[in-house]
Protein backbone atom coordinates (compact mmCIF):
# COMPACT_ATOMS: atom_id res chain seq x y z
CA UNK A 1 0.00 0.00 0.00
CA UNK A 2 2.97 2.52 0.62
CA UNK A 3 4.39 1.90 -2.52
CA UNK A 4 0.62 2.99 -4.18
CA UNK A 5 1.13 6.27 -2.14
CA UNK A 6 4.62 6.84 -3.91
CA UNK A 7 3.58 5.91 -7.11
CA UNK A 8 0.46 7.37 -7.36
CA UNK A 9 0.37 10.18 -4.35
CA UNK A 10 0.03 13.06 -6.85
CA UNK A 11 -3.12 11.45 -8.17
CA UNK A 12 -4.71 9.90 -5.18
CA UNK A 13 -4.01 13.61 -3.87
CA UNK A 14 -6.14 15.44 -6.50
CA UNK A 15 -8.83 12.78 -6.47
CA UNK A 16 -9.10 13.66 -2.70
CA UNK A 17 -9.28 17.14 -3.86
CA UNK A 18 -12.04 16.98 -6.11
CA UNK A 19 -13.97 14.69 -3.37
CA UNK A 20 -13.64 17.30 -0.93
CA UNK A 21 -14.69 20.04 -3.41
CA UNK A 22 -17.66 18.72 -4.65
CA UNK A 23 -18.51 17.41 -0.83
CA UNK A 24 -17.93 21.29 0.35
CA UNK A 25 -20.03 22.79 -2.60
CA UNK A 26 -22.88 20.06 -2.45
CA UNK A 27 -22.92 20.84 1.70
CA UNK A 28 -23.11 24.64 1.29
CA UNK A 29 -25.90 24.43 -1.13
CA UNK A 30 -28.15 21.57 0.22
CA UNK A 31 -27.86 23.25 3.20
CA UNK A 32 -29.84 26.20 1.55
CA UNK A 33 -32.04 24.10 0.01
CA UNK A 34 -32.85 21.93 2.38
CA UNK A 35 -33.30 24.82 5.23
CA UNK A 36 -35.64 26.16 2.37
CA UNK A 37 -37.86 23.08 2.03
CA UNK A 38 -37.94 22.50 5.61
CA UNK A 39 -38.93 25.92 6.03
CA UNK A 40 -42.09 25.57 3.51
CA UNK A 41 -42.98 22.49 5.09
CA UNK A 42 -43.60 24.60 8.60
CA UNK A 43 -44.99 27.32 6.91
CA UNK A 44 -48.87 27.88 7.53
CA UNK A 45 -49.77 27.73 3.90
CA UNK A 46 -51.21 23.92 2.54
CA UNK A 47 -49.78 24.54 -0.61
CA UNK A 48 -46.45 25.63 0.31
CA UNK A 49 -46.54 22.19 2.69
CA UNK A 50 -47.55 20.10 -0.01
CA UNK A 51 -44.84 21.51 -2.51
CA UNK A 52 -42.15 20.10 -0.36
CA UNK A 53 -43.57 17.50 0.89
CA UNK A 54 -43.44 16.47 -3.22
CA UNK A 55 -40.03 17.42 -3.08
CA UNK A 56 -38.74 15.96 -0.36
CA UNK A 57 -40.10 12.46 -0.77
CA UNK A 58 -39.17 12.41 -4.61
CA UNK A 59 -35.30 12.61 -3.79
CA UNK A 60 -35.44 10.72 -0.75
CA UNK A 61 -36.98 7.56 -2.28
CA UNK A 62 -34.83 7.71 -6.09
CA UNK A 63 -31.51 6.31 -5.94
CA UNK A 64 -28.30 8.94 -5.99
CA UNK A 65 -27.32 6.91 -8.78
CA UNK A 66 -30.45 7.46 -11.10
CA UNK A 67 -30.32 11.20 -9.80
CA UNK A 68 -27.02 11.77 -10.79
CA UNK A 69 -27.13 10.15 -14.37
CA UNK A 70 -30.21 11.80 -15.06
CA UNK A 71 -28.04 15.15 -15.12
CA UNK A 72 -25.60 13.23 -16.42
CA UNK A 73 -27.25 11.79 -19.59
CA UNK A 74 -30.45 13.19 -20.34
CA UNK A 75 -29.69 17.02 -19.53
CA UNK A 76 -26.78 17.39 -21.35
CA UNK A 77 -28.86 15.86 -24.31
CA UNK A 78 -31.73 18.13 -24.18
CA UNK A 79 -30.74 21.07 -21.98
CA UNK A 80 -27.20 22.14 -21.97
CA UNK A 81 -23.87 20.36 -21.57
CA UNK A 82 -21.91 19.68 -18.41
CA UNK A 83 -19.03 17.95 -17.09
CA UNK A 84 -19.26 14.59 -14.82
CA UNK A 85 -17.91 17.18 -11.88
CA UNK A 86 -20.73 19.40 -12.43
CA UNK A 87 -23.73 16.56 -12.96
CA UNK A 88 -22.34 14.72 -9.87
CA UNK A 89 -21.91 17.11 -7.85
CA UNK A 90 -25.65 18.78 -8.68
CA UNK A 91 -27.18 15.03 -8.16
CA UNK A 92 -25.90 14.85 -4.64
CA UNK A 93 -27.11 18.67 -3.70
CA UNK A 94 -30.30 17.94 -4.84
CA UNK A 95 -30.55 14.00 -2.94
CA UNK A 96 -28.71 15.54 0.13
CA UNK A 97 -31.22 18.79 0.42
CA UNK A 98 -33.74 15.95 1.09
CA UNK A 99 -32.24 14.49 4.11
CA UNK A 100 -31.13 17.72 5.22
CA UNK A 101 -34.81 18.96 5.00
CA UNK A 102 -35.76 16.59 7.18
CA UNK A 103 -32.62 16.94 9.52
CA UNK A 104 -33.89 20.77 9.97
CA UNK A 105 -37.31 20.32 10.19
CA UNK A 106 -37.06 17.76 13.01
CA UNK A 107 -34.67 20.42 14.91
CA UNK A 108 -37.82 22.93 14.21
CA UNK A 109 -39.79 20.72 15.99
CA UNK A 110 -37.98 20.10 18.97
CA UNK A 111 -38.15 23.38 19.53
CA UNK A 112 -40.39 24.26 22.58
CA UNK A 113 -43.84 25.39 20.78
CA UNK A 114 -43.96 28.29 23.16
CA UNK A 115 -40.97 29.76 21.46
CA UNK A 116 -43.24 30.49 18.50
CA UNK A 117 -46.64 31.50 20.28
CA UNK A 118 -43.83 33.71 22.65
CA UNK A 119 -42.99 35.25 19.75
CA UNK A 120 -45.66 35.86 17.82
CA UNK A 121 -48.08 37.13 20.56
CA UNK A 122 -44.83 39.74 20.95
CA UNK A 123 -45.80 41.33 17.46
CA UNK A 124 -43.50 39.16 14.83
CA UNK A 125 -44.79 37.95 11.82
CA UNK A 126 -44.68 34.01 11.62
CA UNK A 127 -41.41 34.41 9.63
CA UNK A 128 -39.62 37.10 11.79
CA UNK A 129 -40.27 34.62 14.65
CA UNK A 130 -39.31 31.64 12.49
CA UNK A 131 -35.90 33.74 11.93
CA UNK A 132 -35.05 35.33 15.12
CA UNK A 133 -36.19 32.93 17.48
CA UNK A 134 -36.82 29.44 16.59
CA UNK A 135 -34.06 28.65 13.52
CA UNK A 136 -31.13 29.97 16.36
CA UNK A 137 -32.14 27.49 19.26
CA UNK A 138 -33.30 24.64 15.80
CA UNK A 139 -29.93 25.18 14.81
CA UNK A 140 -28.30 23.87 18.32
CA UNK A 141 -29.74 20.03 18.02
CA UNK A 142 -29.18 19.98 14.08
CA UNK A 143 -25.58 20.20 14.22
CA UNK A 144 -24.50 16.49 15.39
CA UNK A 145 -27.21 14.96 12.49
CA UNK A 146 -25.76 17.75 9.53
CA UNK A 147 -22.39 16.16 10.64
CA UNK A 148 -23.27 12.90 10.07
CA UNK A 149 -24.73 14.05 6.55
CA UNK A 150 -21.45 15.15 5.84
CA UNK A 151 -19.81 12.27 6.36
CA UNK A 152 -22.56 10.71 4.17
CA UNK A 153 -21.77 13.01 1.58
CA UNK A 154 -18.02 12.64 1.19
CA UNK A 155 -19.06 8.92 1.14
CA UNK A 156 -21.59 9.39 -1.60
CA UNK A 157 -19.63 11.72 -3.27
CA UNK A 158 -17.81 8.27 -4.94
CA UNK A 159 -20.93 8.35 -7.10
CA UNK A 160 -18.94 10.37 -9.11
CA UNK A 161 -16.61 7.57 -10.00
CA UNK A 162 -19.58 6.30 -12.12
CA UNK A 163 -19.80 9.89 -14.98
CA UNK A 164 -15.99 10.69 -15.00
CA UNK A 165 -15.66 12.77 -12.25
CA UNK A 166 -12.21 12.39 -11.27
CA UNK A 167 -12.72 11.68 -7.74
CA UNK A 168 -10.87 9.93 -5.03
CA UNK A 169 -12.44 6.52 -5.73
CA UNK A 170 -12.23 7.45 -9.93
CA UNK A 171 -8.37 7.67 -9.46
CA UNK A 172 -8.60 4.67 -7.10
CA UNK A 173 -10.03 2.66 -9.72
CA UNK A 174 -7.80 4.20 -12.59
CA UNK A 175 -4.76 3.18 -10.16
CA UNK A 176 -6.07 -0.12 -9.53
CA UNK A 177 -6.89 -1.41 -13.14
CA UNK A 178 -3.37 0.05 -14.36
CA UNK A 179 -1.18 -1.11 -11.44
CA UNK A 180 -3.08 -4.34 -11.28
CA UNK A 181 -2.52 -4.50 -7.32
CA UNK A 182 -6.42 -3.90 -7.03
CA UNK A 183 -6.32 -4.40 -3.16
CA UNK A 184 -3.25 -2.32 -2.38
CA UNK A 185 -4.88 0.66 -4.31
CA UNK A 186 -8.37 0.25 -2.84
CA UNK A 187 -6.87 0.00 0.37
CA UNK A 188 -5.01 3.48 0.15
CA UNK A 189 -8.09 5.02 -1.12
CA UNK A 190 -9.87 3.92 1.64
CA UNK A 191 -7.36 5.32 3.81
CA UNK A 192 -7.76 8.68 2.28
CA UNK A 193 -11.56 8.38 3.08
CA UNK A 194 -11.23 7.45 6.54
CA UNK A 195 -8.77 10.61 7.18
CA UNK A 196 -11.80 12.83 6.38
CA UNK A 197 -14.92 10.66 7.94
CA UNK A 198 -13.58 8.99 10.88
CA UNK A 199 -12.77 12.02 12.91
CA UNK A 200 -16.09 14.08 11.79
CA UNK A 201 -18.18 11.09 12.72
CA UNK A 202 -16.09 10.69 16.18
CA UNK A 203 -16.41 14.50 16.73
CA UNK A 204 -20.38 14.31 16.13
CA UNK A 205 -21.10 11.57 18.23
CA UNK A 206 -18.96 13.27 21.07
CA UNK A 207 -21.02 16.36 20.69
CA UNK A 208 -24.08 14.38 20.57
CA UNK A 209 -23.40 12.85 23.84
CA UNK A 210 -22.65 16.27 25.58
CA UNK A 211 -26.29 17.76 23.77
CA UNK A 212 -28.08 14.84 25.34
CA UNK B 1 -42.73 12.06 -27.29
CA UNK B 2 -45.65 9.90 -26.74
CA UNK B 3 -44.38 7.81 -29.56
CA UNK B 4 -40.87 6.89 -27.88
CA UNK B 5 -42.42 6.47 -24.65
CA UNK B 6 -44.59 3.24 -26.17
CA UNK B 7 -41.74 1.91 -28.12
CA UNK B 8 -39.46 1.90 -25.07
CA UNK B 9 -42.21 0.34 -22.91
CA UNK B 10 -42.72 -3.08 -25.14
CA UNK B 11 -43.60 -5.98 -23.73
CA UNK B 12 -39.76 -7.19 -24.59
CA UNK B 13 -38.18 -4.38 -22.92
CA UNK B 14 -40.41 -4.00 -19.83
CA UNK B 15 -40.03 -7.84 -19.32
CA UNK B 16 -35.87 -7.17 -19.17
CA UNK B 17 -36.41 -4.26 -16.98
CA UNK B 18 -38.47 -5.74 -14.35
CA UNK B 19 -36.23 -8.78 -14.54
CA UNK B 20 -33.89 -6.64 -13.15
CA UNK B 21 -36.45 -5.21 -10.25
CA UNK B 22 -36.63 -9.11 -9.36
CA UNK B 23 -32.56 -8.81 -8.86
CA UNK B 24 -32.80 -5.77 -7.17
CA UNK B 25 -35.14 -7.44 -4.80
CA UNK B 26 -33.23 -10.54 -4.31
CA UNK B 27 -29.95 -8.59 -3.72
CA UNK B 28 -32.03 -6.33 -1.16
CA UNK B 29 -33.93 -8.86 0.37
CA UNK B 30 -30.79 -11.32 0.87
CA UNK B 31 -28.95 -8.57 2.06
CA UNK B 32 -31.65 -7.74 4.61
CA UNK B 33 -31.49 -10.65 6.24
CA UNK B 34 -27.94 -11.45 6.48
CA UNK B 35 -27.13 -7.84 7.68
CA UNK B 36 -30.28 -7.97 10.35
CA UNK B 37 -28.83 -10.86 12.12
CA UNK B 38 -25.03 -10.10 11.72
CA UNK B 39 -25.74 -6.39 12.52
CA UNK B 40 -28.16 -7.34 15.88
CA UNK B 41 -25.04 -9.68 17.31
CA UNK B 42 -22.41 -7.03 16.17
CA UNK B 43 -24.61 -4.21 17.93
CA UNK B 44 -24.99 -6.53 20.88
CA UNK B 45 -21.18 -7.50 21.69
CA UNK B 46 -20.21 -4.06 21.43
CA UNK B 47 -22.76 -2.70 23.66
CA UNK B 48 -21.74 -5.19 25.98
CA UNK B 49 -18.75 -4.61 26.25
CA UNK B 50 -16.49 -7.66 26.56
CA UNK B 51 -12.78 -6.69 27.34
CA UNK B 52 -10.44 -5.54 24.07
CA UNK B 53 -13.00 -7.58 21.93
CA UNK B 54 -15.66 -5.64 22.06
CA UNK B 55 -13.54 -2.76 21.24
CA UNK B 56 -11.84 -4.24 18.37
CA UNK B 57 -15.52 -4.77 16.49
CA UNK B 58 -16.57 -1.37 17.42
CA UNK B 59 -13.11 -0.04 15.67
CA UNK B 60 -13.98 -2.55 12.83
CA UNK B 61 -18.00 -1.34 12.41
CA UNK B 62 -16.78 2.44 12.67
CA UNK B 63 -14.10 1.60 9.63
CA UNK B 64 -17.01 0.38 7.33
CA UNK B 65 -19.50 2.77 8.56
CA UNK B 66 -16.96 5.44 7.13
CA UNK B 67 -16.49 3.89 3.80
CA UNK B 68 -18.35 4.47 0.52
CA UNK B 69 -20.07 1.56 -0.12
CA UNK B 70 -18.70 1.77 -3.85
CA UNK B 71 -15.24 1.27 -2.28
CA UNK B 72 -16.48 -2.08 -0.64
CA UNK B 73 -17.84 -3.59 -3.89
CA UNK B 74 -15.16 -2.98 -5.44
CA UNK B 75 -13.05 -4.98 -2.50
CA UNK B 76 -14.92 -7.47 -2.76
CA UNK B 77 -15.22 -7.73 -6.60
CA UNK B 78 -11.93 -6.81 -7.89
CA UNK B 79 -9.98 -7.01 -5.22
CA UNK B 80 -10.39 -10.50 -3.69
CA UNK B 81 -9.52 -12.16 -7.09
CA UNK B 82 -6.03 -10.41 -6.46
CA UNK B 83 -5.92 -12.80 -3.12
CA UNK B 84 -7.37 -15.66 -5.43
CA UNK B 85 -10.75 -15.80 -4.85
CA UNK B 86 -13.45 -15.00 -8.10
CA UNK B 87 -17.02 -14.40 -6.37
CA UNK B 88 -19.60 -14.41 -8.65
CA UNK B 89 -21.49 -11.09 -9.20
CA UNK B 90 -24.63 -11.31 -7.44
CA UNK B 91 -23.15 -13.25 -4.37
CA UNK B 92 -20.56 -10.72 -4.24
CA UNK B 93 -22.86 -7.54 -4.47
CA UNK B 94 -25.12 -9.42 -1.82
CA UNK B 95 -21.82 -10.26 0.30
CA UNK B 96 -20.88 -6.33 -0.06
CA UNK B 97 -24.32 -5.17 0.80
CA UNK B 98 -24.41 -6.96 3.75
CA UNK B 99 -20.43 -6.14 5.04
CA UNK B 100 -21.75 -2.82 4.83
CA UNK B 101 -25.47 -2.68 6.03
CA UNK B 102 -24.55 -4.93 8.98
CA UNK B 103 -22.15 -2.22 10.36
CA UNK B 104 -24.83 0.69 9.87
CA UNK B 105 -27.38 -2.02 11.96
CA UNK B 106 -24.75 -2.65 14.29
CA UNK B 107 -24.78 0.99 15.06
CA UNK B 108 -28.62 1.59 15.61
CA UNK B 109 -28.51 -1.81 17.46
CA UNK B 110 -26.82 -0.16 20.02
CA UNK B 111 -28.00 3.02 20.49
CA UNK B 112 -31.30 1.43 20.51
CA UNK B 113 -30.29 -0.69 23.77
CA UNK B 114 -28.43 2.28 25.15
CA UNK B 115 -31.44 4.42 25.01
CA UNK B 116 -33.65 1.87 27.08
CA UNK B 117 -33.45 3.14 30.73
CA UNK B 118 -31.14 1.22 32.83
CA UNK B 119 -33.06 0.83 35.59
CA UNK B 120 -34.73 -2.16 33.45
CA UNK B 121 -31.39 -3.87 33.85
CA UNK B 122 -31.03 -3.55 36.88
CA UNK B 123 -34.86 -4.26 37.74
CA UNK B 124 -34.10 -7.49 36.05
CA UNK B 125 -30.62 -8.26 37.94
CA UNK B 126 -32.53 -7.43 41.47
CA UNK B 127 -35.09 -9.91 40.56
CA UNK B 128 -32.48 -12.76 39.95
CA UNK B 129 -31.99 -12.71 36.05
CA UNK B 130 -28.34 -13.19 34.92
CA UNK B 131 -27.08 -10.56 33.01
CA UNK B 132 -27.36 -11.96 29.77
CA UNK B 133 -31.27 -13.50 30.51
CA UNK B 134 -31.77 -9.26 31.25
CA UNK B 135 -30.63 -8.44 28.47
CA UNK B 136 -32.34 -11.17 26.30
CA UNK B 137 -36.06 -11.23 27.68
CA UNK B 138 -35.95 -7.53 29.30
CA UNK B 139 -34.18 -4.87 27.70
CA UNK B 140 -33.54 -6.29 24.06
CA UNK B 141 -37.18 -6.92 23.36
CA UNK B 142 -37.90 -3.00 24.49
CA UNK B 143 -34.89 -1.48 22.68
CA UNK B 144 -36.19 -3.07 19.07
CA UNK B 145 -39.37 -1.00 19.23
CA UNK B 146 -37.61 1.83 19.90
CA UNK B 147 -35.01 0.65 16.64
CA UNK B 148 -37.52 -0.77 14.25
CA UNK B 149 -38.32 2.93 12.08
CA UNK B 150 -34.48 3.60 12.17
CA UNK B 151 -34.18 -0.12 10.67
CA UNK B 152 -36.84 0.57 8.44
CA UNK B 153 -34.75 3.53 7.01
CA UNK B 154 -31.28 1.68 6.70
CA UNK B 155 -33.07 -0.97 4.87
CA UNK B 156 -34.60 2.03 2.41
CA UNK B 157 -31.43 2.93 1.80
CA UNK B 158 -30.29 -0.19 1.47
CA UNK B 159 -32.45 -0.75 -1.74
CA UNK B 160 -31.51 2.50 -3.08
CA UNK B 161 -27.73 1.34 -2.52
CA UNK B 162 -28.37 -1.84 -5.01
CA UNK B 163 -27.99 0.74 -8.00
CA UNK B 164 -24.38 1.25 -7.17
CA UNK B 165 -23.89 -2.24 -7.97
CA UNK B 166 -24.65 -1.42 -11.85
CA UNK B 167 -20.26 -0.65 -11.47
CA UNK B 168 -19.54 -4.54 -10.74
CA UNK B 169 -22.34 -4.97 -13.66
CA UNK B 170 -24.91 -6.53 -11.33
CA UNK B 171 -27.36 -7.01 -13.75
CA UNK B 172 -30.57 -4.83 -11.52
CA UNK B 173 -32.21 -2.29 -12.85
CA UNK B 174 -30.38 0.62 -13.40
CA UNK B 175 -28.20 -1.30 -15.18
CA UNK B 176 -30.84 -2.89 -17.31
CA UNK B 177 -32.36 0.66 -18.46
CA UNK B 178 -28.77 1.78 -19.34
CA UNK B 179 -28.47 -1.54 -22.01
CA UNK B 180 -32.00 -1.02 -22.98
CA UNK B 181 -31.30 3.19 -23.94
CA UNK B 182 -28.17 1.96 -25.19
CA UNK B 183 -29.40 0.63 -28.00
CA UNK B 184 -31.94 3.90 -29.11
CA UNK B 185 -31.54 7.39 -27.68
CA UNK B 186 -35.11 7.95 -28.30
CA UNK B 187 -35.71 5.31 -25.27
CA UNK B 188 -33.46 7.35 -22.51
CA UNK B 189 -36.29 9.59 -21.18
CA UNK B 190 -38.88 6.43 -21.26
CA UNK B 191 -36.41 4.31 -19.13
CA UNK B 192 -35.37 7.18 -16.52
CA UNK B 193 -39.18 7.79 -15.87
CA UNK B 194 -39.40 4.23 -15.31
CA UNK B 195 -36.75 2.96 -13.26
CA UNK B 196 -37.48 6.46 -11.35
CA UNK B 197 -40.95 5.22 -10.32
CA UNK B 198 -40.32 1.92 -9.70
CA UNK B 199 -37.46 2.90 -7.28
CA UNK B 200 -39.86 5.42 -6.05
CA UNK B 201 -42.82 2.68 -5.49
CA UNK B 202 -40.46 0.49 -3.68
CA UNK B 203 -39.13 2.81 -1.54
CA UNK B 204 -42.04 5.24 -0.34
CA UNK B 205 -43.83 2.05 0.37
CA UNK B 206 -41.29 1.41 2.55
CA UNK B 207 -41.41 4.76 4.05
CA UNK B 208 -44.77 4.79 4.57
CA UNK B 209 -44.60 1.44 6.61
CA UNK B 210 -41.53 3.21 8.68
CA UNK B 211 -43.89 6.16 9.41
CA UNK B 212 -46.72 3.83 10.63
CA UNK B 213 -44.55 2.75 12.81
CA UNK B 214 -43.22 5.09 14.10
CA UNK B 215 -46.70 6.35 15.09
CA UNK B 216 -47.54 3.60 16.86
CA UNK B 217 -44.92 3.67 18.96
CA UNK B 218 -44.74 7.00 19.74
Amino acid sequence: MIHIFQAYGGTLLYGLGQTLLCSVIALIFSLIIGTFFALLEESPNKFARGVARVYIEVFRNIPLLVITMFFYVVIPLYVLKMNGFTAGTIGLTLYTSAFIAETVRAGIQSVDPGQMEGARSNGLTFWQSMRYIVLPQAFRYVIPPLGNQFVNLVKNSSTLAFVGGFDLMYQGNSIASSSLETMAAYSAVGVLYLIITMPISYYMRYLEKRLA
Amino acid sequence: MLNNFIAAYSPDNLRYLFGGLGITILVSVASIIGSFIIGAILGVIRYVKIKYFSAIVGFVIDVIRNLPLILILFFIYFGLPNLGVKPEVIPAAILAMTIFESAMLAEIVRSGIQAVDPGQMEGARANGLTYWQGLWHIVLPQAMVKMIPAIVSQFISLVKDTSLATIILLPEMLYRSQIIYGQNTNYIIPMFVAIALLYFIVCYALSVLARYLEKRQA
